[in-house]
């Protein structure tokens, strides 16, 4: 037997005496090393980026989130009786975890990702629960249900949850590494990196086929994160993945909008243990086969005329080759953001600018500024479509009718 | 009546360089950290769009980043003799307003001053005798050495990035850097920037003269860069709009982009913007300062109690400052007694415009402190026996810029405007260049700040008075800088040169320099200095004074690496000893 197992059994076999005893719960939630674990899995969760409004009061909700279905507000889930969760039971918060059902078995809307939270193990669920009881509770009362007929229906979710929704804990992959196994229940379970990078079918639902591969979120599209060379990570090392996570900056590339706040409220959090597990993760997602693609021609006249824009706005910070400056431009050169089949991203960036995370590690925080009011759509067009077709990227040209869509949403972030 | 605030540890006022620079040391320390700043919030992400940045007529013409002088401004004289009048209107210098100071408009030259300058009046004494120094004037040694002061001229050069060659390192003279330079323990952080056509040229003349140009030390950086605070930094692109602009590219070190990324994190520092403080608060003893008072953004006046006060605005505010507060004696330069506003001292600068047939410049490539120094003919780099003045300054070729409406050079006798004017606008426009003397200003009887007897500001309190001319030593320093500048012009072979030598009176309309020195200086005596060697008030122990307000008289340099030099030796002092025993740290 090695000692590892040997424990083990040691271990569970204290455990079943002491439930048989009655006298301690599985999870202690007065525990200081319970609390510890909660706090730390709160923040792997990012519960705060849905709970706590920027400046406002932890957890005591009013994040709002623009959903194509219509808005939804984080509720408020400190100890508060009346306005948060305080006179919830425990069984009930690990029902909202794990099964999308509230108080009353109301239905919760899958923007809570409960679909993602379901593989969480129920000691973690308890954990989350305990540290969230030591939280100062706030009278905040906020009407979450911003949504429109028929949606704004919680038993709709019925209907959705029966298509879309299969309980159950995530199981352990035995032919994996604990590290692998380690990283996907971050992400699978605590991180719910699907919700923004997994695109999303008609209901709203993770299209699973196509896990990672990128997806579009309140006018940000969330890039690939697969292992994918061109448009996901598959460039990067373990070291760079885990660089990028804990800091909000790498060699190439700077988080910012959404990103750039799970960086600043939740990764940059993480041990660089748990970073590497994601990144080793992450790495072992085969990219989607997809056929090569071919970088416009250099005559092309968008490149002709995207390439006199880049070099009197662009060239002084991201350089004539597109290599920009590491952890302070970053390189547009082999960019997967920039060669994204979804350019959203890039031409909500150009118009409206865009400020990287300011962490510990990058306290920086430098800024795209907006180049909307200078740029007009043809001319916006053109600089993206040499960018993503300049030294040796290769992606769609870009038209004006997009910037003119995106320019129309204005600035969100 | 001023509402009172919970205490804080410090109150700084004024958040520039040095109001920066002590709030990261102090606040690493542990302590809660105050900053009253009377401008308004800047920061690169969202002050210095690249895009609208390099705006000539909001920030070269319109001033957008200075001081507003219907908010405050001083009144000035030439002499004792004259009434003096408001300045309505910047010219030859332009305060800072705002976060960051006048550390967001400046080029960037980066010195530290020569190890005689920091004693001055003993160094020329030994020299030349005690009879060699003109009875005009009042210069004085700092009361820090040199090497007391390397360890923080390191530090602060580490802290922005500074781009250059060293000349001395740890005594051994190096090639390619100032053979004059104090000897320096490392070398700059950054390696030199990139020249240009202009100051490769004029290197190679003064070369052939015997001198000994090295590329100046600059806060533009030559490479991307990681401070010692973790906070990144970009090479510059040499855009060209850098001397009273904000940097876009995160390339010029600033308090924005030097350590505010940081500070700003802190929980124990907080920043009141658009907040002006009106007087430091001092008790019944009238040796202790008990806080601040200011008025905010909304007209508010607030009470900021504190247990140490420091002033780290601009030069000539802090000296405001002190005389409003009743910090410290008074200067009266009819008796020659006093402290608060003696020494107030300037720059003296000339300069030589060159107009060449055959040459491009591309003046537009062009950055704050990109350029060529000759600096055999500071200081007292070169004998002064048989000359008659003392001083000297930098001689050094740095085109800044080849901005639309401010750089436009043409030869004299061409109308200012019209057909013809245009013709030489274009014909000159890159292929004219000019060099520069930074003189030393050296301090004179005569010369000071004091409170205007008449003119008020919006609070009702006196405006400062600057009385202020030339002393003739340094015009007579200036013109033998231009007769030696004139030879070096002629090598560089040009159709046309044109010497521009300052002249007495002075007049603060024509722009000439932002180096406004002294008025708090610094010293062993305080009959004659109003702070001691770690820029602690002679008379009110728990007020700092920072800045180049310290400076007893102003060396023929730039002044911001001595500044934030000082910067690092108060917030040293302060932390090794005044808050182990807090009191005087100097007994007379």
């Amino acid at each position: 037997m090695t000692r590892a197992l040997s424990r083990l059994l040691r271990v569970t076999g204290a455990a079943s005496a002491l439930l048989a005893a009655g006298a301690v719960r599985a999870v202690d939630p007065q525990s200081f090393d319970t609390l510890e674990r909660g706090r730390y899995l709160a923040i792997a969760a990012d519960c705060a980026a849905c709970h706590t409004k920027p400046g406002g009061k932890p957890f005591a909700g009013g994040v709002v989130l623009q959903t194509p279905f219509g808005s939804l507000v984080g509720p408020n889930i400190t100890p508060d009786p009346e306005a948060g969760i305080g006179s919830w039971t425990d069984e009930e918060f690990v029902s909202a975890l794990h099964d999308g059902r509230g108080r009353r078995d109301t239905y919760l809307y899958p923007a809570m990702p409960y679909p993602t939270y379901a593989n969480m193990t129920r000691d973690d669920a308890l954990a989350i629960r305990a540290y969230l009881g030591t939280i100062d509770p706030a009278p905040d009362k906020i009407e979450s249900n911003g949504l429109r007929f028929p949606f704004n229906i919680r038993s709709t979710m019925i209907a959705w949850n029966a298509i879309n929704f299969t309980p159950g804990r995530l199981a352990q992959d035995p032919s994996k590494s604990a590290q692998w196994n380690r990283g996907h229940y971050l992400v699978d379970a605590l991180g719910h990196c699907g919700t923004c990078h997994t695109p999303k079918t008609i209901m709203g639902a993770d299209k699973t086929s196509a896990y990672l591969q990128g997806g579009l979120l309140q006018d940000w599209y969330a890039p690939n994160i697969t292992a994918d060379l061109r448009e996901g990570i598959g460039r990067w090392s373990v070291e760079d993945i885990v660089t990028y996570l804990k800091t909000g900056a790498n060699r190439d590339a700077l988080a910012s909008g959404g990103m750039g706040e799970e960086v600043v409220h939740s990764s940059s959090h993480l041990t660089d243990d748990d970073l590497k597990a994601i990144a080793v993760y992450l790495l072992s997602l085969k990219p989607a086969e997809r056929q090569t693609r071919q970088a416009l021609a250099d005559t092309d006249v968008r490149m002709r005329a995207g390439e006199a824009i880049y070099k009197d706005n662009c060239a002084g910070c991201h350089t004539d080759a597109g290599t920009g400056a590491a952890r302070l431009f970053p390189r547009l050169a082999g960019s997967s953001a920039v060669q994204s089949d979804d350019a959203t991203t890039v031409i909500h960036t150009v118009l409206f600018g865009s400020q990287a995370a300011a962490t510990p590690g990058a306290p920086t925080g430098p800024a795209m500024p907006n180049f909307g009011w200078r740029l007009g759509d043809a001319q916006t067009a053109a600089v993206i479509t040499y960018i993503r077709n300049a030294w040796g990227n290769a992606a769609a040209a870009v038209s004006s009718d997009q910037i003119r869509t995106v320019r129309g949403k204005g600035g969100l972030n | 009546m001023a509402m009172k605030l919970p205490p804080k540890d410090v109150v700084i006022i004024g958040l520039g360089w040095t109001g920066a620079i002590l709030a990261q040391e102090l606040t690493d320390q542990g302590l809660d950290v105050v900053a009253i700043e009377r401008g308004p919030w800047r920061d690169t992400a969202n002050s210095f769009n690249i895009g609208y940045a390099p705006d000539e007529l909001r920030y070269g013409v319109r001033l957008d980043l200075f001081q507003r002088p219907v908010q405050s401004t001083l009144t000035f004289r030439n002499s004792g003799r004259e009434t003096a009048l408001p300045i309505r209107q910047w010219g030859s210098f332009q305060p800072g307003n705002g976060v960051g100071g006048a550390g967001v408009h400046w080029g960037g030259q980066t010195w530290r001053h020569l190890p005689s300058d920091f004693r001055i009046r003993s160094h020329l004494t030994e020299r030349y005798g005690a009879r060699f120094i003109p009875d005009e004037l009042s210069i004085q040694d700092w009361g820090v050495t040199y090497d007391e002061m390397e360890p923080f001229y390191d530090r602060f050069e580490y802290l922005a990035g500074i781009s250059g060659k060293a000349g001395n390192l740890n005594g051994v003279i190096q090639p390619g850097g100032n053979p004059f330079e104090g000897p320096r323990k490392r070398e700059y952080p950054l390696p030199p920037m990139q020249m240009t056509y202009a100051p490769t040229l004029f290197a190679q003349a003064a070369r052939s003269m015997g001198y000994h140009p090295f590329p100046s030390p600059s806060a533009n950086l030559s490479a991307d860069y990681t401070n010692p605070l973790g906070i990144r930094m970009g090479q510059c692109t040499f855009c060209g709009f850098c001397v009273g602009f904000g940097c876009a590219n995160y390339s010029k070190a600033s308090p924005q982009t030097s350590v505010l990324p940081v500070l700003m994190r802190k929980s124990n520092f907080e920043a009141r913007t658009e907040c002006e403080a009106l007087k430091v608060n001092l008790d019944r003893s009238r040796k202790r300062a008990t806080g601040v008072t200011y008025v905010d953004g909304s007209g508010t006046e607030w009470k900021q109690p504190a247990e140490l006060v420091l002033i780290c605005a601009f030069a000539f505010n802090n000296v405001h400052m002190m005389l409003i507060s009743g910090i410290g004696h008074p200067y009266d330069p009819k008796t020659r007694v006093g402290s608060v506003g003696r020494n107030y001292a300037y720059q003296t600068y000339s300069s030589v415009q060159l107009f060449f047939d055959d040459k491009n410049f591309n003046p537009f490539i062009g950055s704050g402190a990109l350029g060529q120094t000759v600096d055999d003919f500071n200081g007292d780099n070169f004998d002064h026996r048989g000359l008659d003045f003392v001083g000297g300054g930098t001689i050094t070729c740095q085109p800044t810029n080849g901005r639309p409406l401010a750089q436009l050079p043409v030869p004299p006798g061409t109308p200012r405007w019209g057909k013809r004017w245009k013709e030489e606008a274009k014909k000159n426009y890159l292929r004219s260049v000019g060099f520069a003397s930074q003189g030393s200003s050296y301090a004179a009887y005569a010369n000071y700040l004091d409170l205007d007897p008449t003119y008020t500001d919006r609070f009702g309190r006196p405006l400062l008075r600057m009385t202020f001319d030339f002393p003739d030593n340094d015009i007579r320093m200036s013109n033998h800088l231009v007769d030696r500048m004139e030879p070096i012009a002629k090598a560089m072979n040009p159709r046309q040169y044109v010497a521009n030598r300052r002249a007495k009176p002075y007049s603060v309309v024509p722009d000439q320099s932002t180096h406004n020195t002294g008025g708090a200086i610094m010293g062993t005596d305080p009959k004659i200095s109003a702070v001691n060697k770690y820029l602690q008030s002679w008379d009110v122990p728990n007020v700092f004074v920072i800045g180049a307000s310290a400076f007893p008289q102003n060396p023929g340099y730039n002044p911001n690496g001595t500044v934030c030099g000082l910067a690092f030796l108060a917030a040293d002092a302060i932390i090794s000893k005044y808050l182990r025993s807090p009191g005087p740290l100097v007994r007379t």
